[in-house]
């Protein structure tokens, strides 16, 4: 099969349409047939970016491209930035306001997940200008 | 064991998912913290959490778990349990708090993994 390529926007406003495009992503591997392990590694990951995409960056865009080996997903948002990519990436390291730790969110831990769930996970970042995070599942058949 | 033995055990009650009673369910999982339920990703089939919004059903989702039990008589909104609803998951609210309700299940033979 070609390519597929899904674009969503992610409102930064709405907290509970927050993961309405992993959602969907999810539904559309799942019609497509692919394993459980990649379809609910891909979801963790993109999830996890867009609950950042919306609660530290105001909002951004989705692009995912499916293709039958690996799934691609890039996160991209106008956001502040992260200053300290390394210190970002460490277990508990958050900046997460009151109100979204009263969510569930904010324990420091979505960055070092999508580390773990990727096979590829990149971070690219500028201070005032935003941030791309750009995430690789490969598809292992038979999982 | 399944959905409705949950029930039982927690004395909770059924807010939506009666056509999942029979639903088996392996393992389970406590927490409020989103990012702690998606940090494990085995097969877990149940969430315990004393947080009500929106997000703890997008989280179940994302792991494929097929029940929620809400703690300490959280109750979530219509809009969370429409979203269930949608979802294919069972929600349910119980009085007790998450020690007991963990230590019930666990007590009751429900592992924290396959
Ligand atoms: N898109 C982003 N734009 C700006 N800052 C970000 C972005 N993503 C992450 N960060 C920063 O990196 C920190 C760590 O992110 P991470 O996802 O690991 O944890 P968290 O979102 O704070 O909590 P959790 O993911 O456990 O709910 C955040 O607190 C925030 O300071
Ligand atoms: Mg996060």
């Amino acid at each position: 099969m070609d390519a597929l390529k899904l674009h969503y926007d992610v409102d930064g406003e709405d907290f509970s349409a927050a993961g309405e495009a992993s959602s969907n992503v999810k539904k559309v591997l799942r019609q497509l047939g692919f394993p459980q392990e990649a379809i609910r590694r891909t979801a963790i990951c993109m999830y996890e970016g867009e609950i950042n995409v919306v609660i530290h960056a105001g909002g951004g865009f989705a692009d995912v491209t499916v293709e039958p080996e690996r799934i691609t997903i890039v996160l991209t948002d106008h956001g502040p930035g992260i200053p300290d990519v390394e210190k970002a990436m460490s277990e508990g390291w958050s900046t997460a306001p009151t109100k979204v730790r009263e969510l569930g969110f904010g324990a420091g831990m979505g960055l070092p997940n999508m580390k773990r769930y990727s096979d590829e996970f990149r971070i690219d970042t500028t201070v005032g200008v935003g941030t791309t995070v750009t995430m690789t599942v490969n598809v292992t058949q038979g999982q | 064991m399944r959905v409705r033995d949950i029930k039982e055990i927690l004395e909770a009650e059924l807010l939506c998912g009666e056509e999942l009673l029979d639903t088996e369910v392996l393992s389970a999982c406590g927490s409020d913290l989103m990012s702690d339920v998606l940090a494990f990703v085995k097969e877990q089939s149940l969430l315990l959490t004393g947080l009500v919004n929106p997000q703890v059903v997008r989280t179940a989702d994302m792991m494929d778990m097929r029940c929620i039990v809400f703690v300490r008589g959280k109750r979530p909104d219509e809009g969370t349990l429409a979203l269930a609803r949608d979802r294919g998951i069972a929600v349910m609210s119980t009085g007790l708090r998450m020690y007991s309700a963990c230590g019930k299940l666990y007590a009751a033979g429900l592992a924290s993994e396959v």
